[in-house]
C-alpha cells in the first residue's frame, strides 16, 4: 500500500444534539500528498469544515463524535489519540486558516506576541529566535514592514492584512498540512486574488500539502490539483482537476458549474440554478442525498444510496446514472466534454427486458 | 446502505426503477426538525436544571407562605399579648413571640410579604423608568441623549444614601416612601444598560430592515429590541429584586423601615438583633427568612442565565450527555464481561 | 437587454448625492461623495465595488435610513430628499431593501409569517390577521417555500432560504423599487444563483426596479442592465452591462474583472503568473484631492496626484473617470 501523507478512511461524524443524532459526516474517504492541494467543494452544511476539523480534533467533544473510520497521518492512527496528544500535532504537523482572521486572533494581544507564544509551545526557541522568526514570517507573507506589524493589535489592521498575519501564523512552524477553510470567503475579489496568490507562493516554497475548503469553483479552478465535490456529508464526486471541470458525472457536480457565471462570454442567457436546499442531516434520506434537488432523479434514487463507482484514473462518483444499466434506461445530455455511452452488454440486457432507451 | 438491500437483478438493475421521477412531488426545502421558539428551548433547559428546579420551588413555597400563613393563622400581626411575651417557639407560637407578646409566625409572614412586595415592586419600577428613559436617550441620540445621560451621571455621582434618607423623612416611612425612594435610586442603572443595548441593536439588520418597512420608533423598540433583550432583563431582575429586599432591611436596621405595628423581614431582624443573647430566634428566624428569599433569587437568577445562553440551543445540556456517555460505557463493559 | 434602457422614465435619479460621517476630532469619512445616476424603470443598475467604498451608504441613502448630506434623490420624478413622518412612511411602501446577511437580518423572535406580514400590518395593508397570513402563505410559494414554514423561526432555516424569507418580506408591501444590498454575498454560489434567478422572474413578472449592490462583477452580469464601479465614495465608471465587462475602460474596472476567478481550470493556468492589482482600499477618512484610486493605479502619473477626475463620455452611455484614457 503506497503511503500518503494524509488518508482520511470512510470517516463518519455526529453530532449529539436535544433533538437526537446529527450526521454532518457519513463516510468520506479521501488523501493528501505532499505539495498538493486538494480543494473540497460543497455548500455550506454540506460537512466539509467538519471533516477537516475532525482530523485537526477542533471539533468540541461532546457535542461532536467520530462514529467511525480512520484518519492515517504518515501512517500513524489519529482517532485514537488523545486530546493532549493530538495538541503537539496541531500547529506543528497541521495549521489551519480561518474564513475570519478576527475571531481567530486575540483582539487585545500584540501579534508578535501571539506569534511568538504559537513558535514556543512547539519548539524550545529562545524569545529572541522566536521574534527572529516570526518578524521574518511576517515579511515572508507580504507584509510591508513587519517590525511595525509585529508591534500592533488585529484590529488596526485590514481583512486582507489580518488574513496575511494568520497565514504567517500558520506557517511559522513549517507544517506539513496546511488546512484553509474559507480563507478568501470573507474577502474583496482583488484581496482574494493576492492571497491566494501568497497561498501558491508558499506552497512552492515549502512544499506543504494543501488542503483548500470552498465553496466558489473560480477558486478551486485556479488553486487545485484534485477536487472532491461534498454534498450531504458525503463526497459525491472526486478527482483531478479537468475531470470534475471537463468530465464531470455528477449531476450536483453540473448544477454546481451550472450557476457559476461566466465571465467571458456575452450571454443573456440565466444561471441554471439547483432549486432547493440541501437536506437536513438531521434526518438524511434514504436513497441519494441529492436525489429530491436532482433534475435526472429515479425511482431508485429515492429507494437505495448509490456506492462510489471509478469512472476514470482516479476519478469517482457516487450515483445511479453512471450505473450503465440505468444510464440506458435515463439517457442525459451530455455534459462537459462527455457523451453518454451504451455498451453493446447493456444494450442487450435491456432488449431482454423489452425496454427502449426512453426509460418507457 | 447494507449491500443486499440494493435493487440490483440478474446482473441489472430492474428497469422499473430507472424510471423518472415527478419532481414536482419532491419536497427540496423541507425542514425535518422540530420546531423549537426560543422561550421554549429556555424553558425546556430550566426543566432540565435541578437546581433550578429547587429554587423556584423553594420561591413559590415562601411566597404562597407570605399569602396564605398569616390568613389561616389564629393570631392578628398586631395583636399584643403581654401576659406570653418572649416564648421560645412551641406548639402554640411556631416561631414563638415577640416583646410585646406577639406571634412571630403570623409577623414573619406579614413581613415577608411586605418585603417581598416592596422588592417586587421596588426592582420593576426603577426598571420600567430607566427602560423608557434609557430608550429614548439610545434611540434618539443627539441632545436628548447627551441630556439623560449628564442627568444620570451627576445623579449616580450623589451618595444615594444622601437621598434616599431625604426622601424617606419627607414622606414619612411606609411601604410607599421606600418604594419611591427605591426608584429614584435604581432607576439610573437599568437606562444606562438599556441605552446601551438600543445602540447595540439599532443598527443592526433586521431593526433597519424594519425601519425600512416604515416601522415607528416605538415598535421597533418594544417590538423589535426588546424581545432580544428580555431575557437579559428577566436575569438583572432577579438580582435586582433581592438588592431591594436588601435596602430594605438595612433601611429598617437604621431606624428609617416600616413603621411598627406593620413589620417587614427587616424591621423584625433589626428589633430581634437587640435581643439576640436572650430571645436568639427572634433574630434568627427573619434573618433565615431573608436569606432564603435571596438565595432562591441569585440561584434562579443564575440557572437563567445559563437557560438563556442561545450558544446553548441546539446542543444537548451537558448533565444529559454525560448521563449518555456513562450508559454507553457501562454498555462497553458489559459487552467486554461478556466475552 | 440594452434595449430595455431607452424609452423608460427612470425611476430613480440620484444627483451629486454625499453623505459624510463624523468620526470625531475633525475626521471626515466621505462614504458617498458627488454621485450620480439614474435607473430606467423595471430595469437594474448593478453597483459593484469592494468594502468600503460606500456603495450600501448609497442604498441606505435612497430607501431613507440616512440623511443625505448634499445632492438630490428624485423618485418618479419628486424630489424625496429628507421626506419626514407620513410622506416617508408612503414612501417605504414603495421602496424597500433586501439584506446582505440572512443571519442578523430576520428577528430570531419572530416567526416567518410574522416577519413577512409586519409591513402588513404597518400599512394596513389586509383586514386582519388571517388575511395578512394569507399574503404570507401565498408569498411564501412565490418564493419556493411552504405553507407550513410560516411557523418556524429563522434559525431553523439554511442561509438560502432566509434570504429568500427576507425577499419575501420586502415584496410583501408591494414596492415598485428594491435595493438588494449584497443580497447574495454571504450565499453558496449554487445558491446565490438561484436567488439571482428569482429576482429576474420578479423583476419580469411585476415590473420591479432595481438597484443590485454586489461586490464583485461575476453576478452582476446576469441581472444587470447597466453598472456603476464605485471606488473609495465616488463612482468611476458607469455605463451599459455588456459595454463594461467587454471594453472596461478603467483601470480599477479591469482590475476588478480580472481578479474574479473564473471556473475554468484551463483558463486559469493560461493566465498563472499575471499581474494581479496590488495594495488595498485606503481610507475615506478626509481623502487628499487628486484620483482616490492613483496610489494603486498602473497608469498613475503627476497629475492624478493633484486634479481629480471627472465622469466623460467614451461612447453611448459609457462613462469613466480617469485622465489617461
Amino acid at each position: 500500500m503506497s503511503e500518503h501523507l494524509l488518508e482520511v478512511k470512510d470517516l463518519k461524524v455526529s453530532f449529539d444534539t436535544y433533538a437526537g443524532e446529527v450526521k454532518a459526516v457519513r463516510g468520506v474517504s479521501f488523501y493528501l500528498d505532499g505539495g498538493e492541494t486538494l480543494a473540497i467543494v460543497g455548500e455550506s452544511g454540506c460537512g466539509k469544515s467538519v471533516t477537516i476539523q475532525t482530523v485537526m480534533r477542533l471539533n468540541p467533544e461532546p457535542p461532536a463524535r467520530i462514529v467511525g473510520g480512520s484518519i492515517l497521518y504518515k501512517g500513524e492512527e489519529l482517532t485514537s489519540k488523545t486530546d493532549k496528544e493530538m495538541r503537539s500535532y496541531r500547529g506543528k504537523e497541521f495549521s489551519m486558516i480561518f474564513q475570519d482572521a478576527m475571531t481567530s486572533l486575540n483582539p487585545v494581544v500584540r501579534i508578535g506576541k501571539q506569534m511568538c507564544e504559537a513558535i514556543r509551545i512547539h519548539e524550545k526557541v529562545s524569545h529572541e529566535e522566536a521574534k527572529r522568526r516570526a518578524i521574518e514570517m511576517l515579511g515572508k507573507v507580504g507584509l510591508s514592514n513587519p517590525e511595525t506589524v509585529y508591534r500592533r493589535y488585529p484590529h488596526t489592521m485590514s481583512g486582507g492584512q489580518r488574513q496575511r498575519v494568520m497565514i504567517a501564523m500558520a506557517l511559522c512552524c513549517h507544517p506539513s498540512i496546511l488546512m484553509a477553510d474559507e480563507p478568501t470567503t470573507a474577502l474583496d475579489v482583488t484581496t482574494q486574488a493576492q492571497i491566494l496568490e501568497l497561498m501558491q507562493d508558499i506552497q512552492r516554497e515549502t512544499g506543504c500539502g494543501i488542503i483548500l475548503i470552498t465553496h466558489n469553483l473560480g477558486v478551486v479552478a485556479r488553486m487545485a490539483e484534485r477536487v472532491a465535490v461534498m454534498y450531504a456529508g458525503q463526497i459525491v464526486e472526486k478527482g483531478k482537476l479537468s475531470d470534475i471541470f471537463y468530465h464531470p458525472k455528477h449531476p450536483y457536480t453540473w448544477g454546481l458549474l451550472g450557476s457559476m457565471p461566466d465571465m467571458q462570454e456575452r450571454s443573456d442567457s440565466r444561471l441554471t440554478a439547483i432549486p432547493g436546499s440541501p437536506p437536513d442531516l438531521f434526518a438524511p434520506p434514504k436513497g441519494c442525498g441529492f436525489a429530491a434537488r436532482c433534475p435526472y432523479c429515479m425511482e431508485i434514487c429515492l429507494q437505495s444510496d448509490p456506492e462510489e463507482s471509478p469512472v476514470g484514473e482516479g476519478h469517482t462518483a457516487r450515483c445511479w446514472l453512471l450505473n450503465p444499466y440505468a444510464a440506458a434506461c435515463r439517457p442525459v445530455p451530455p455534459v462537459g466534454r462527455d457523451k453518454q455511452l451504451v455498451t453493446p452488454e447493456v444494450a442487450g440486457y435491456l432488449e431482454r427486458k423489452g425496454v427502449t432507451q426512453d426509460g418507457q | 446502505m447494507e449491500k443486499e438491500k440494493q435493487p440490483i437483478v440478474d446482473g441489472g438493475i430492474d428497469p422499473a426503477l430507472c424510471r423518472p421521477v415527478d419532481r414536482s412531488k419532491l419536497d427540496t426545502d423541507q425542514i425535518v426538525r422540530p420546531s423549537v421558539s426560543y422561550w421554549a428551548g429556555v424553558w425546556r433547559r430550566l426543566k432540565q436544571d435541578k437546581l433550578a428546579i429547587f429554587c423556584a420551588l423553594l420561591l413559590l413555597v415562601l411566597i404562597l407562605l407570605a399569602i396564605f400563613a398569616p390568613i389561616f393563622s389564629p393570631y392578628q400581626y398586631d395583636q399584643t399579648d403581654l401576659l406570653s411575651s418572649n416564648l421560645s417557639p412551641s406548639a402554640e407560637h411556631w416561631f414563638g413571640t415577640d416583646s410585646a407578646g406577639r406571634d412571630m409566625w403570623t409577623r414573619v409572614w406579614v413581613g415577608a410579604r411586605v418585603s417581598l412586595a416592596v422588592g417586587f415592586i421596588g426592582a420593576i419600577l426603577p426598571f420600567l423608568i430607566g427602560m423608557f428613559v434609557g430608550s429614548i436617550a439610545g434611540w434618539f441620540g443627539g441632545w436628548i441623549d447627551m441630556l439623560i445621560m449628564r442627568i444620570i451621571d451627576i445623579g449616580l455621582c450623589i451618595p444615594s444614601m444622601i437621598y434616599v434618607i431625604l426622601i424617606l423623612v419627607y414622606l414619612g416611612g411606609g411601604p410607599q416612601a421606600i418604594i419611591i425612594a427605591l426608584a429614584v435610586m435604581n432607576w439610573m442603572g437599568p437606562a444606562r444598560g438599556y441605552r446601551g443595548r438600543i445602540l447595540q441593536f439599532k443598527n443592526r439588520e433586521f431593526t433597519l430592515a424594519a425601519e425600512t418597512l416604515g416601522a415607528s420608533p416605538m415598535r421597533i423598540i418594544y417590538r423589535h429590541i426588546l424581545p432580544n433583550i428580555l431575557g437579559n432583563i428577566v436575569v438583572s431582575l432577579t438580582s435586582f429584586v433581592p438588592a431591594a429586599i436588601f435596602m430594605e432591611a438595612s433601611l429598617a436596621f437604621i431606624g428609617l423601615g416600616i413603621a411598627p405595628p406593620m413589620t417587614s423581614l427587616g424591621q423584625l431582624a433589626s428589633d430581634g438583633a437587640g435581643m439576640y443573647r436572650t430571645h436568639f430566634y427572634q433574630f434568627a428566624i427573619p434573618s433565615l427568612v431573608i436569606s432564603l428569599i435571596i438565595f432562591a433569587f441569585f440561584m434562579l437568577g443564575n440557572c437563567m442565565r445559563d437557560a438563556l445562553d442561545p450558544q446553548l440551543r441546539d446542543e444537548m445540556s451537558t448533565s444529559a450527555l454525560r448521563r449518555r456517555r456513562r450508559q454507553e460505557q457501562l454498555q462497553k463493559k458489559q459487552k467486554g464481561a461478556a466475552k | 437587454m440594452a434595449n430595455k434602457l431607452t424609452g423608460q422614465p427612470p425611476l430613480i435619479q440620484v444627483e451629486h448625492l454625499k453623505k459624510y460621517f463624523q468620526v470625531g476630532r475633525g475626521r471626515v469619512l466621505h462614504a458617498v461623495d458627488d454621485v450620480t445616476f439614474s435607473i430606467p424603470k423595471g430595469t437594474t443598475l448593478g453597483l459593484v465595488g469592494e468594502s468600503g467604498c460606500g456603495k450600501t451608504t448609497v442604498g441606505r441613502t435612497l430607501v431613507g435610513l440616512y440623511k443625505p448630506d448634499g445632492g438630490k434623490i428624485l423618485f418618479n420624478g419628486e424630489d424625496i430628499t429628507g421626506v419626514k413622518g407620513k410622506q416617508k412612511r408612503a414612501l417605504n411602501r414603495r421602496m424597500q431593501m433586501v439584506y446582505q446577511d440572512p443571519y442578523a437580518s430576520l428577528n430570531p423572535f419572530f416567526t416567518v409569517g410574522e416577519i413577512i406580514t409586519e409591513g402588513l400590518e404597518i400599512h394596513g395593508i389586509g383586514e386582519n390577521k388571517k388575511e395578512r397570513m394569507e399574503i404570507a402563505y401565498d408569498l411564501l410559494q412565490k418564493v419556493g417555500l411552504h405553507r407550513e414554514h410560516a411557523n418556524r423561526f429563522p434559525h431553523e432555516f439554511s442561509g438560502g432560504q432566509r434570504q429568500r424569507v427576507g425577499l419575501a418580506r420586502s415584496l410583501a408591501v408591494n414596492p415598485e423599487f428594491i435595493v438588494c444590498d449584497e443580497a447574495i454575498s454571504a450565499l453558496d454560489v449554487s445558491v446565490q444563483a438561484q436567488i439571482v434567478n428569482m429576482l429576474v422572474d420578479f423583476q419580469e413578472s411585476m415590473g420591479l426596479t432595481y438597484l443590485f449592490i454586489a461586490h464583485d462583477l461575476s453576478m452582476v452580469r446576469y441581472i444587470s442592465d447597466q453598472t456603476a464601479v464605485m471606488y473609495l465614495g465616488q463612482v468611476v465608471e458607469i455605463g451599459d452591462i455588456h459595454e463594461i465587462y467587454e471594453h472596461p475602460a478603467h483601470p480599477y474596472t479591469q482590475g476588478l474583472l480580472h481578479a474574479v476567478p473564473v471556473a475554468d481550470p484551463d483558463y486559469e493556468q493560461a493566465r498563472k503568473g499575471e499581474r494581479i492589482m496590488l495594495g488595498e482600499v485606503a481610507s475615506p477618512i478626509n481623502p487628499a484631492p487628486g484620483c482616490r484610486f492613483c496610489s494603486r493605479c498602473p497608469r498613475a502619473t503627476e497629475a492624478c496626484k493633484h486634479e481629480t477626475p471627472q465622469l466623460r463620455y467614451v461612447g453611448g452611455t459609457h462613462q469613466v473617470a480617469c485622465h489617461n484614457l
